[in-house]
Protein backbone atom coordinates (compact mmCIF):
# COMPACT_ATOMS: atom_id res chain seq x y z
CA UNK A 1 0.00 0.00 0.00
CA UNK A 2 2.70 2.48 1.30
CA UNK A 3 6.60 2.46 0.50
CA UNK A 4 9.14 4.21 1.90
CA UNK A 5 12.55 3.71 0.06
CA UNK A 6 15.45 5.55 2.64
CA UNK A 7 13.39 8.45 2.96
CA UNK A 8 14.50 11.52 4.22
CA UNK A 9 13.01 14.53 5.04
CA UNK A 10 14.15 17.77 6.22
CA UNK A 11 12.80 21.23 7.68
CA UNK A 12 15.93 22.78 6.09
CA UNK A 13 18.25 22.60 9.18
CA UNK A 14 19.47 19.19 9.42
CA UNK A 15 17.75 15.97 8.60
CA UNK A 16 15.17 14.86 10.81
CA UNK A 17 14.24 11.85 9.54
CA UNK A 18 16.89 9.74 7.62
CA UNK A 19 17.40 6.53 6.00
CA UNK A 20 13.65 5.15 6.70
CA UNK A 21 12.85 2.33 4.80
CA UNK A 22 9.51 0.31 5.65
CA UNK A 23 6.33 -1.19 3.87
CA UNK A 24 2.85 -1.09 4.77
CA UNK A 25 1.13 -3.91 3.04
CA UNK A 26 -2.29 -4.04 2.67
CA UNK A 27 -4.39 -4.98 6.02
CA UNK A 28 -1.80 -4.49 8.19
CA UNK A 29 -2.16 -2.79 11.53
CA UNK A 30 1.08 -0.19 12.86
CA UNK A 31 1.92 1.91 15.64
CA UNK A 32 4.41 4.39 15.21
CA UNK A 33 6.18 5.88 18.21
CA UNK A 34 8.86 8.16 19.04
CA UNK A 35 9.55 11.22 21.89
CA UNK A 36 7.63 14.04 21.39
CA UNK A 37 9.56 15.82 18.39
CA UNK A 38 11.13 13.12 16.74
CA UNK A 39 8.98 13.13 13.56
CA UNK A 40 6.32 11.64 13.70
CA UNK A 41 3.75 13.83 12.46
CA UNK A 42 6.49 14.56 9.71
CA UNK A 43 6.01 11.17 8.75
CA UNK A 44 2.75 10.49 8.52
CA UNK A 45 2.76 14.00 6.16
CA UNK A 46 5.06 12.38 4.14
CA UNK A 47 3.06 9.51 4.17
CA UNK A 48 -0.36 11.38 2.75
CA UNK A 49 1.88 13.60 0.55
CA UNK A 50 1.35 16.76 2.23
CA UNK A 51 5.49 16.80 2.76
CA UNK A 52 7.87 15.77 -0.22
CA UNK A 53 10.75 13.69 0.78
CA UNK A 54 14.16 15.62 -0.02
CA UNK A 55 15.86 12.35 -0.02
CA UNK A 56 14.55 8.45 -1.24
CA UNK A 57 11.27 7.16 -2.80
CA UNK A 58 7.84 6.78 -1.33
CA UNK A 59 5.14 4.77 -3.25
CA UNK A 60 1.21 4.55 -2.33
CA UNK A 61 -0.95 2.55 -4.40
CA UNK A 62 2.03 1.44 -6.48
CA UNK A 63 2.34 4.69 -7.43
CA UNK A 64 5.42 6.80 -7.03
CA UNK A 65 4.30 10.11 -5.15
CA UNK A 66 6.63 12.34 -7.03
CA UNK A 67 4.88 11.57 -10.42
CA UNK A 68 1.64 12.52 -9.41
CA UNK A 69 0.03 15.55 -10.33
CA UNK A 70 -1.96 17.76 -8.36
CA UNK A 71 -5.62 16.19 -8.99
CA UNK A 72 -4.00 12.51 -8.81
CA UNK A 73 -2.81 13.63 -5.31
CA UNK A 74 -6.28 15.06 -5.22
CA UNK A 75 -7.56 11.14 -5.45
CA UNK A 76 -5.02 9.74 -3.47
CA UNK A 77 -6.35 11.84 -0.66
CA UNK A 78 -9.71 10.39 -0.89
CA UNK A 79 -7.98 6.87 -0.42
CA UNK A 80 -6.60 7.79 2.34
CA UNK A 81 -8.22 9.06 5.51
CA UNK A 82 -6.25 10.97 7.66
CA UNK A 83 -6.76 11.72 11.66
CA UNK A 84 -4.49 15.31 11.80
CA UNK A 85 -3.24 15.88 15.48
CA UNK A 86 -4.35 19.14 14.96
CA UNK A 87 -8.11 18.83 13.88
CA UNK A 88 -9.00 21.05 10.89
CA UNK A 89 -12.52 21.86 10.49
CA UNK A 90 -14.59 24.18 8.02
CA UNK A 91 -15.51 26.23 11.56
CA UNK A 92 -18.77 27.82 9.95
CA UNK A 93 -20.24 24.46 8.84
CA UNK A 94 -21.67 22.13 11.53
CA UNK A 95 -20.02 19.17 12.45
CA UNK A 96 -22.05 16.57 10.37
CA UNK A 97 -21.60 18.48 7.23
CA UNK A 98 -17.35 18.67 8.35
CA UNK A 99 -18.08 15.04 8.46
CA UNK A 100 -19.36 14.31 5.28
CA UNK A 101 -16.87 16.93 3.29
CA UNK A 102 -14.86 14.37 1.74
CA UNK A 103 -18.00 12.98 0.36
CA UNK A 104 -18.91 16.32 -0.74
CA UNK A 105 -15.78 17.68 -2.72
CA UNK A 106 -15.29 14.38 -4.31
CA UNK A 107 -19.04 14.40 -5.78
CA UNK A 108 -21.10 11.28 -4.06
CA UNK A 109 -24.24 12.18 -3.11
CA UNK A 110 -24.12 12.94 0.83
CA UNK A 111 -28.52 11.93 0.94
CA UNK A 112 -27.53 8.50 -0.43
CA UNK A 113 -24.82 8.27 2.61
CA UNK A 114 -26.82 9.73 5.18
CA UNK A 115 -27.31 6.45 6.64
CA UNK A 116 -23.87 5.80 6.83
CA UNK A 117 -23.30 8.85 8.88
CA UNK A 118 -25.69 8.51 11.26
CA UNK A 119 -24.09 5.12 12.11
CA UNK A 120 -20.96 6.90 12.12
CA UNK A 121 -21.90 9.63 14.79
CA UNK A 122 -23.50 7.51 16.79
CA UNK A 123 -20.07 4.70 16.89
CA UNK A 124 -18.05 7.77 17.94
CA UNK A 125 -20.51 9.33 20.30
CA UNK A 126 -21.62 12.54 18.61
CA UNK A 127 -25.23 11.90 17.48
CA UNK A 128 -26.19 14.17 19.65
CA UNK A 129 -23.66 17.09 18.96
CA UNK A 130 -24.75 16.82 14.95
CA UNK A 131 -25.28 20.99 14.54
CA UNK A 132 -22.93 22.00 16.65
CA UNK A 133 -20.06 23.76 14.76
CA UNK A 134 -16.61 22.78 15.70
CA UNK A 135 -15.43 25.61 17.60
CA UNK A 136 -18.10 24.84 19.91
CA UNK A 137 -16.78 21.50 20.58
CA UNK A 138 -14.56 19.80 23.10
CA UNK A 139 -10.95 18.84 22.43
CA UNK A 140 -11.88 14.92 22.99
CA UNK A 141 -15.06 15.59 20.83
CA UNK A 142 -13.12 17.11 17.70
CA UNK A 143 -11.23 14.28 17.83
CA UNK A 144 -13.72 11.81 17.38
CA UNK A 145 -14.90 13.87 14.93
CA UNK A 146 -11.91 14.01 12.83
CA UNK A 147 -11.64 10.33 13.23
CA UNK A 148 -15.62 10.01 11.85
CA UNK A 149 -14.34 12.09 8.90
CA UNK A 150 -11.18 10.20 8.33
CA UNK A 151 -13.11 7.07 7.28
CA UNK A 152 -16.27 8.34 5.92
CA UNK A 153 -15.37 7.56 2.55
CA UNK A 154 -14.03 4.02 3.60
CA UNK A 155 -10.41 4.62 2.39
CA UNK A 156 -7.91 1.94 1.89
CA UNK A 157 -5.44 3.32 4.43
CA UNK A 158 -6.16 4.96 7.76
CA UNK A 159 -3.43 7.00 8.81
CA UNK A 160 -4.25 8.65 12.54
CA UNK A 161 -1.81 11.27 14.39
CA UNK A 162 -2.52 11.16 18.29
CA UNK A 163 -5.67 10.10 17.67
CA UNK A 164 -6.84 9.67 21.51
CA UNK A 165 -4.78 12.53 23.06
CA UNK A 166 -7.01 14.16 24.62
CA UNK A 167 -10.20 11.60 25.37
CA UNK A 168 -10.36 9.39 28.89
CA UNK A 169 -9.22 6.11 28.54
CA UNK A 170 -12.58 4.59 27.78
CA UNK A 171 -13.32 6.76 25.41
CA UNK A 172 -9.52 5.70 23.53
CA UNK A 173 -10.43 2.15 23.89
CA UNK A 174 -13.61 2.80 21.79
CA UNK A 175 -12.28 4.89 19.42
CA UNK A 176 -9.16 2.02 18.83
CA UNK A 177 -12.07 -0.50 18.70
CA UNK A 178 -13.47 1.25 15.51
CA UNK A 179 -9.86 1.07 14.42
CA UNK A 180 -9.64 -2.45 14.58
CA UNK A 181 -12.96 -3.25 13.40
CA UNK A 182 -11.49 -0.95 10.06
CA UNK A 183 -8.28 -3.13 10.17
CA UNK A 184 -10.41 -6.08 10.19
CA UNK A 185 -12.39 -4.91 6.96
CA UNK A 186 -8.87 -5.06 5.60
CA UNK A 187 -7.93 -1.70 5.93
CA UNK A 188 -4.03 -0.41 6.07
CA UNK A 189 -3.92 1.10 9.51
CA UNK A 190 -1.19 3.93 10.78
CA UNK A 191 -1.42 5.30 14.84
CA UNK A 192 1.38 7.66 15.83
CA UNK A 193 0.86 7.83 19.80
CA UNK A 194 3.14 7.92 22.44
CA UNK A 195 0.26 6.03 24.57
CA UNK A 196 2.60 2.69 25.00
CA UNK A 197 -0.97 1.24 27.07
CA UNK A 198 -2.69 1.99 24.44
CA UNK A 199 -0.56 0.24 22.38
CA UNK A 200 0.17 -2.95 25.17
CA UNK A 201 -3.91 -3.03 25.02
CA UNK A 202 -4.37 -3.26 21.41
CA UNK A 203 -2.16 -5.85 20.82
CA UNK A 204 -4.06 -8.75 22.74
CA UNK A 205 -7.12 -7.84 19.70
CA UNK A 206 -5.00 -7.42 16.86
CA UNK A 207 -1.85 -8.19 15.72
CA UNK A 208 0.56 -5.19 15.59
CA UNK A 209 3.46 -3.90 14.70
CA UNK A 210 5.32 -1.04 16.23
CA UNK A 211 7.81 1.47 14.82
CA UNK A 212 9.89 3.55 16.96
CA UNK A 213 11.68 6.57 15.49
CA UNK A 214 14.91 7.74 17.73
CA UNK A 215 18.09 9.47 16.50
CA UNK A 216 16.21 9.91 13.45
CA UNK A 217 16.22 6.27 12.14
CA UNK A 218 12.91 4.72 11.73
CA UNK A 219 13.22 1.05 14.41
CA UNK A 220 10.77 -2.06 14.10
CA UNK A 221 10.41 -2.12 18.19
CA UNK A 222 8.56 -5.58 16.83
CA UNK A 223 7.14 -7.61 19.70
CA UNK A 224 9.27 -5.60 22.77
CA UNK A 225 8.40 -2.55 24.10
CA UNK B 1 -11.86 22.82 -18.80
CA UNK B 2 -15.99 22.67 -19.25
CA UNK B 3 -16.53 26.60 -18.47
CA UNK B 4 -20.42 25.92 -18.39
CA UNK B 5 -19.91 22.80 -15.68
CA UNK B 6 -18.09 24.87 -13.61
CA UNK B 7 -20.31 27.94 -13.59
CA UNK B 8 -23.15 25.51 -13.22
CA UNK B 9 -24.56 26.48 -9.40
CA UNK B 10 -23.15 23.91 -6.55
CA UNK B 11 -25.01 24.79 -3.43
CA UNK B 12 -22.85 22.35 -1.54
CA UNK B 13 -19.55 23.71 -2.71
CA UNK B 14 -20.93 27.45 -2.50
CA UNK B 15 -21.05 26.56 1.31
CA UNK B 16 -17.93 24.86 1.70
CA UNK B 17 -16.34 28.51 1.06
CA UNK B 18 -17.73 30.84 3.93
CA UNK B 19 -19.66 34.10 2.80
CA UNK B 20 -16.80 36.67 2.24
CA UNK B 21 -18.75 39.84 3.44
CA UNK B 22 -17.20 42.82 1.85
CA UNK B 23 -14.65 41.86 -0.80
CA UNK B 24 -18.31 40.52 -1.89
CA UNK B 25 -19.94 44.45 -1.78
CA UNK B 26 -16.34 45.81 -3.69
CA UNK B 27 -16.63 43.64 -6.08
CA UNK B 28 -20.63 44.27 -7.05
CA UNK B 29 -20.11 47.97 -6.74
CA UNK B 30 -16.78 48.18 -8.87
CA UNK B 31 -17.97 46.17 -11.82
CA UNK B 32 -21.27 48.44 -11.86
CA UNK B 33 -18.70 51.68 -11.83
CA UNK B 34 -16.52 50.24 -14.37
CA UNK B 35 -19.78 49.28 -16.46
CA UNK B 36 -21.09 53.01 -15.72
CA UNK B 37 -17.96 54.34 -17.33
CA UNK B 38 -18.24 52.11 -19.87
CA UNK B 39 -21.24 52.99 -21.46
CA UNK B 40 -20.44 56.58 -21.84
CA UNK B 41 -17.09 55.25 -23.45
CA UNK B 42 -19.13 53.45 -25.74
CA UNK B 43 -21.34 56.12 -26.85
CA UNK B 44 -18.48 58.54 -27.19
CA UNK B 45 -16.66 56.47 -29.22
CA UNK B 46 -19.34 55.55 -32.05
CA UNK B 47 -20.51 59.04 -31.93
CA UNK B 48 -17.46 60.32 -32.34
CA UNK B 49 -17.03 57.44 -35.10
CA UNK B 50 -20.28 58.47 -36.59
CA UNK B 51 -19.17 62.20 -36.99
CA UNK B 52 -15.91 61.27 -37.99
CA UNK B 53 -17.40 59.01 -40.94
CA UNK B 54 -20.13 62.18 -42.12
CA UNK B 55 -17.56 65.07 -42.14
CA UNK B 56 -14.86 62.61 -43.87
CA UNK B 57 -18.26 62.06 -46.49
CA UNK B 58 -18.53 65.47 -46.64
CA UNK B 59 -15.23 66.50 -47.01
CA UNK B 60 -14.59 64.32 -50.30
CA UNK B 61 -17.87 64.88 -51.87
CA UNK B 62 -19.19 68.21 -51.97
CA UNK B 63 -16.82 71.39 -53.12
CA UNK B 64 -17.71 75.49 -54.28
CA UNK B 65 -16.08 76.98 -57.41
CA UNK B 66 -16.09 80.59 -56.93
CA UNK B 67 -15.84 82.95 -60.36
CA UNK B 68 -15.04 86.48 -59.37
CA UNK B 69 -14.85 88.20 -62.51
CA UNK B 70 -16.41 91.39 -63.75
CA UNK B 71 -19.41 91.15 -64.89
CA UNK B 72 -19.29 91.10 -68.34
CA UNK B 73 -17.08 88.23 -68.46
CA UNK B 74 -18.83 86.47 -65.65
CA UNK B 75 -21.00 84.73 -67.33
CA UNK B 76 -18.25 82.94 -70.05
CA UNK B 77 -15.99 81.82 -67.28
CA UNK B 78 -18.90 79.96 -65.36
CA UNK B 79 -19.78 79.05 -68.40
CA UNK B 80 -15.82 77.99 -69.01
CA UNK B 81 -15.25 76.40 -65.82
CA UNK B 82 -18.29 73.89 -65.92
CA UNK B 83 -17.46 72.35 -69.26
CA UNK B 84 -13.77 71.92 -67.49
CA UNK B 85 -15.84 70.42 -64.66
CA UNK B 86 -17.42 68.36 -67.10
CA UNK B 87 -14.67 66.67 -68.47
CA UNK B 88 -12.64 66.09 -65.33
CA UNK B 89 -12.97 62.65 -64.30
CA UNK B 90 -14.22 61.94 -60.91
CA UNK B 91 -16.63 64.61 -60.33
CA UNK B 92 -19.92 63.70 -60.43
CA UNK B 93 -22.20 66.85 -60.86
CA UNK B 94 -21.35 70.47 -61.03
CA UNK B 95 -24.29 73.41 -60.89
CA UNK B 96 -24.04 76.76 -60.98
CA UNK B 97 -26.49 78.44 -58.25
CA UNK B 98 -29.37 80.79 -59.42
CA UNK B 99 -29.06 84.26 -58.63
CA UNK B 100 -32.69 83.61 -56.23
CA UNK B 101 -30.29 80.55 -54.06
CA UNK B 102 -26.93 82.89 -54.34
CA UNK B 103 -29.42 85.35 -52.54
CA UNK B 104 -30.80 82.70 -50.02
CA UNK B 105 -27.61 82.13 -49.05
CA UNK B 106 -26.66 86.00 -48.59
CA UNK B 107 -29.52 87.09 -46.84
CA UNK B 108 -28.90 86.12 -43.35
CA UNK B 109 -25.91 88.55 -43.27
CA UNK B 110 -27.35 90.95 -46.05
CA UNK B 111 -31.05 90.95 -45.25
CA UNK B 112 -33.75 89.84 -47.92
CA UNK B 113 -33.72 92.71 -50.74
CA UNK B 114 -30.05 93.06 -51.41
CA UNK B 115 -29.80 94.00 -55.15
CA UNK B 116 -28.09 91.32 -56.39
CA UNK B 117 -26.99 92.47 -59.54
CA UNK B 118 -25.66 95.64 -58.58
CA UNK B 119 -23.27 94.04 -56.49
CA UNK B 120 -19.96 92.48 -57.60
CA UNK B 121 -21.34 88.65 -56.17
CA UNK B 122 -19.23 86.05 -57.21
CA UNK B 123 -20.95 83.27 -59.05
CA UNK B 124 -21.00 80.00 -57.09
CA UNK B 125 -20.84 76.63 -58.49
CA UNK B 126 -21.77 73.64 -56.41
CA UNK B 127 -19.01 70.30 -57.12
CA UNK B 128 -19.96 67.12 -55.97
CA UNK B 129 -16.92 64.21 -56.22
CA UNK B 130 -17.78 60.63 -57.35
CA UNK B 131 -16.63 58.09 -55.56
CA UNK B 132 -13.20 58.12 -55.81
CA UNK B 133 -13.22 61.41 -55.97
CA UNK B 134 -11.41 64.25 -58.42
CA UNK B 135 -7.72 65.21 -58.48
CA UNK B 136 -7.87 68.25 -56.69
CA UNK B 137 -4.78 70.05 -57.33
CA UNK B 138 -4.68 68.75 -60.75
CA UNK B 139 -7.81 70.49 -61.26
CA UNK B 140 -6.87 73.95 -59.78
CA UNK B 141 -4.22 74.09 -62.18
CA UNK B 142 -6.83 73.54 -65.39
CA UNK B 143 -8.91 76.22 -63.75
CA UNK B 144 -5.81 78.63 -62.83
CA UNK B 145 -4.61 78.24 -66.93
CA UNK B 146 -8.04 78.57 -68.61
CA UNK B 147 -10.66 80.31 -66.13
CA UNK B 148 -8.43 82.80 -64.31
CA UNK B 149 -11.81 84.33 -61.74
CA UNK B 150 -11.93 80.43 -60.50
CA UNK B 151 -10.86 79.39 -57.03
CA UNK B 152 -12.15 75.96 -55.54
CA UNK B 153 -12.94 75.85 -52.44
CA UNK B 154 -13.15 72.41 -51.24
CA UNK B 155 -13.62 72.76 -47.69
CA UNK B 156 -11.07 70.55 -47.13
CA UNK B 157 -8.38 73.30 -45.53
CA UNK B 158 -11.13 73.74 -42.05
CA UNK B 159 -12.61 70.35 -41.91
CA UNK B 160 -9.28 67.94 -42.58
CA UNK B 161 -8.04 68.68 -38.73
CA UNK B 162 -11.99 68.28 -37.30
CA UNK B 163 -12.12 64.76 -38.81
CA UNK B 164 -8.61 63.88 -37.49
CA UNK B 165 -10.26 65.04 -33.92
CA UNK B 166 -12.88 63.09 -34.05
CA UNK B 167 -10.67 59.93 -34.72
CA UNK B 168 -8.52 60.70 -32.29
CA UNK B 169 -11.82 61.20 -29.96
CA UNK B 170 -13.05 57.36 -31.13
CA UNK B 171 -9.57 55.79 -30.43
CA UNK B 172 -9.25 57.28 -27.23
CA UNK B 173 -12.58 55.97 -26.54
CA UNK B 174 -11.63 52.83 -27.26
CA UNK B 175 -8.42 52.80 -24.93
CA UNK B 176 -10.64 54.08 -22.62
CA UNK B 177 -12.89 50.68 -22.81
CA UNK B 178 -9.56 48.96 -22.92
CA UNK B 179 -8.64 50.78 -19.54
CA UNK B 180 -12.03 50.18 -17.78
CA UNK B 181 -11.37 46.41 -18.65
CA UNK B 182 -7.83 46.62 -17.08
CA UNK B 183 -8.51 48.40 -14.24
CA UNK B 184 -11.37 45.88 -13.24
CA UNK B 185 -9.98 42.80 -14.42
CA UNK B 186 -7.01 44.42 -11.65
CA UNK B 187 -9.58 45.57 -9.04
CA UNK B 188 -10.94 41.81 -9.11
CA UNK B 189 -7.77 39.91 -8.97
CA UNK B 190 -7.25 42.04 -5.61
CA UNK B 191 -10.61 41.15 -4.41
CA UNK B 192 -10.03 37.41 -5.44
CA UNK B 193 -6.76 37.35 -3.80
CA UNK B 194 -7.76 38.94 -0.47
CA UNK B 195 -11.03 36.19 -0.33
CA UNK B 196 -8.55 33.41 -1.00
CA UNK B 197 -5.55 34.53 1.39
CA UNK B 198 -9.08 35.50 4.43
CA UNK B 199 -10.00 31.48 3.55
CA UNK B 200 -5.92 30.01 3.28
CA UNK B 201 -7.43 28.03 6.45
CA UNK B 202 -10.49 26.57 4.38
CA UNK B 203 -8.77 26.14 1.02
CA UNK B 204 -6.00 24.17 3.08
CA UNK B 205 -8.80 21.92 4.59
CA UNK B 206 -10.16 21.18 1.70
CA UNK B 207 -7.59 19.83 -0.26
CA UNK B 208 -6.51 17.67 2.48
CA UNK B 209 -9.87 15.78 2.37
CA UNK B 210 -9.08 15.09 -1.00
CA UNK B 211 -10.76 18.10 -2.90
CA UNK B 212 -9.46 19.13 -6.90
CA UNK B 213 -8.07 22.25 -7.38
CA UNK B 214 -11.14 22.85 -9.80
CA UNK B 215 -13.70 22.36 -7.28
CA UNK B 216 -11.63 24.97 -4.53
CA UNK B 217 -11.33 27.49 -7.49
CA UNK B 218 -14.58 27.06 -8.74
CA UNK B 219 -16.32 27.78 -5.25
CA UNK B 220 -14.82 31.27 -5.82
CA UNK B 221 -14.62 31.74 -9.26
CA UNK B 222 -18.51 31.36 -9.19
CA UNK B 223 -19.22 33.98 -7.05
CA UNK B 224 -16.59 36.75 -8.30
CA UNK B 225 -18.46 35.70 -11.85
CA UNK B 226 -21.60 36.25 -10.75
CA UNK B 227 -20.94 39.45 -8.54
CA UNK B 228 -19.49 41.12 -11.45
CA UNK B 229 -22.25 40.38 -14.02
CA UNK B 230 -24.78 41.45 -11.45
CA UNK B 231 -22.97 44.51 -10.66
CA UNK B 232 -22.13 45.08 -14.59
CA UNK B 233 -25.54 44.85 -15.08
CA UNK B 234 -26.90 47.64 -12.83
CA UNK B 235 -24.04 49.51 -13.64
CA UNK B 236 -25.31 49.13 -17.32
CA UNK B 237 -28.74 49.78 -16.86
CA UNK B 238 -28.07 53.37 -14.94
CA UNK B 239 -25.54 54.04 -17.89
CA UNK B 240 -28.17 53.78 -20.52
CA UNK B 241 -30.52 55.70 -18.50
CA UNK B 242 -27.94 58.66 -18.31
CA UNK B 243 -27.14 58.16 -21.90
CA UNK B 244 -31.18 58.40 -22.72
CA UNK B 245 -31.51 61.47 -20.75
CA UNK B 246 -29.38 63.35 -23.00
CA UNK B 247 -30.75 66.25 -24.99
CA UNK B 248 -31.89 64.93 -28.68
CA UNK B 249 -29.52 64.85 -31.34
CA UNK B 250 -29.68 68.34 -33.14
CA UNK B 251 -27.76 69.81 -36.14
CA UNK B 252 -27.29 73.36 -33.77
CA UNK B 253 -26.31 70.85 -31.26
CA UNK B 254 -23.89 69.44 -33.36
CA UNK B 255 -21.01 67.14 -31.27
CA UNK B 256 -22.52 67.32 -27.95
CA UNK B 257 -25.78 66.73 -29.03
CA UNK B 258 -25.28 63.43 -31.22
CA UNK B 259 -23.70 61.48 -27.97
CA UNK B 260 -26.19 58.97 -27.94
CA UNK B 261 -27.03 55.16 -29.12
CA UNK B 262 -28.07 55.24 -32.62
CA UNK B 263 -30.86 52.07 -33.69
CA UNK B 264 -29.02 48.94 -33.12
CA UNK B 265 -26.29 49.79 -31.31
CA UNK B 266 -28.42 50.39 -28.57
CA UNK B 267 -27.58 46.95 -28.48
CA UNK B 268 -24.22 46.93 -27.77
CA UNK B 269 -24.14 48.05 -24.05
CA UNK B 270 -26.01 44.48 -22.88
CA UNK B 271 -22.36 42.89 -23.94
CA UNK B 272 -20.72 45.06 -21.18
CA UNK B 273 -21.77 42.77 -18.45
CA UNK B 274 -20.97 40.39 -20.09
CA UNK B 275 -17.47 40.99 -21.17
CA UNK B 276 -17.21 41.99 -17.12
CA UNK B 277 -18.27 38.15 -16.02
CA UNK B 278 -15.75 37.12 -18.87
CA UNK B 279 -12.69 39.55 -17.12
CA UNK B 280 -14.08 38.19 -13.77
CA UNK B 281 -13.92 34.85 -14.60
CA UNK B 282 -10.29 35.00 -16.16
CA UNK B 283 -9.29 36.91 -13.25
CA UNK B 284 -10.32 34.79 -10.41
CA UNK B 285 -9.48 31.99 -12.28
CA UNK B 286 -5.59 32.89 -12.63
CA UNK B 287 -5.55 34.17 -9.04
CA UNK B 288 -6.99 30.74 -7.29
CA UNK B 289 -4.31 28.72 -9.78
CA UNK B 290 -1.54 30.75 -8.55
CA UNK B 291 -2.68 30.34 -4.62
CA UNK B 292 -3.53 26.65 -5.15
CA UNK B 293 -0.12 26.41 -6.61
CA UNK B 294 1.40 27.31 -3.62
CA UNK B 295 -0.19 24.61 -1.99
CA UNK B 296 0.51 20.46 -1.57
N1 LIG C 1 6.88 23.31 9.24
C1 LIG C 1 7.99 23.09 9.97
N2 LIG C 1 9.08 23.83 9.74
C2 LIG C 1 10.22 23.62 10.44
N3 LIG C 1 10.33 22.69 11.40
C3 LIG C 1 9.26 21.91 11.68
C4 LIG C 1 8.04 22.09 10.97
N4 LIG C 1 7.15 21.19 11.45
C5 LIG C 1 7.80 20.51 12.42
N5 LIG C 1 9.06 20.94 12.55
C6 LIG C 1 10.06 20.40 13.49
O1 LIG C 1 10.29 19.06 13.16
C7 LIG C 1 10.40 18.28 14.32
C8 LIG C 1 9.43 17.09 14.27
O2 LIG C 1 8.11 17.57 14.29
P1 LIG C 1 6.89 16.58 14.31
O3 LIG C 1 5.66 17.41 14.36
O4 LIG C 1 7.02 15.63 13.19
O5 LIG C 1 7.11 15.82 15.70
P2 LIG C 1 6.20 14.73 16.41
O6 LIG C 1 7.02 13.53 16.54
O7 LIG C 1 4.92 14.63 15.71
O8 LIG C 1 5.99 15.40 17.82
P3 LIG C 1 4.72 15.30 18.80
O9 LIG C 1 4.79 13.97 19.44
O10 LIG C 1 4.98 16.39 19.79
O11 LIG C 1 3.54 15.52 17.98
C9 LIG C 1 10.15 19.21 15.50
O12 LIG C 1 11.40 19.53 16.06
C10 LIG C 1 9.52 20.42 14.90
O13 LIG C 1 9.94 21.57 15.57
MG1 LIG D 1 3.03 15.10 16.13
Amino acid sequence: MIELENVGYSYGGGELLSDVSVTLPPGSFHFLTGPSGSGKTTLLKLCYGALVPTAGRLCAFGKDMRTLDRDQMALLRRRIGVVHQDCQFLDHLKLAENIALPLVVSGRDTATEAGNLDELMQWVGLAARTDALPPELSGGERQRAALARAVIMSPDVVLADEPTGNVDWEMSQRLMQLLVELNRMGKTVLIATHDLGLIRATKSQVQTRVLRISNRRLQHAGADL
Amino acid sequence: MNIGALLLRDKQADRVVPPTGYTAHLTLFVSGAMAFLAVFAMALSLASGRLADRWAEELARSATLRITAPADQRAAQTEAALAILKQTPGVARARALSDEEQAALLAPWFGQDLPLDALPVPRLIEVVAAEPGYDAAGLRLRLAAEVPGAVLDDHTRWRAPLVDAANSLRRLALISILLIAGAMAAMITLAANAALAANAQVIGVLRLVGARDRYIAGAFVRRFTLRALIGAAVGMVLGMVGVMLLPEASDEGGFLTGLGFRGLAWGLPLLIPLLGAIVAFAATWAAARRRLGELS
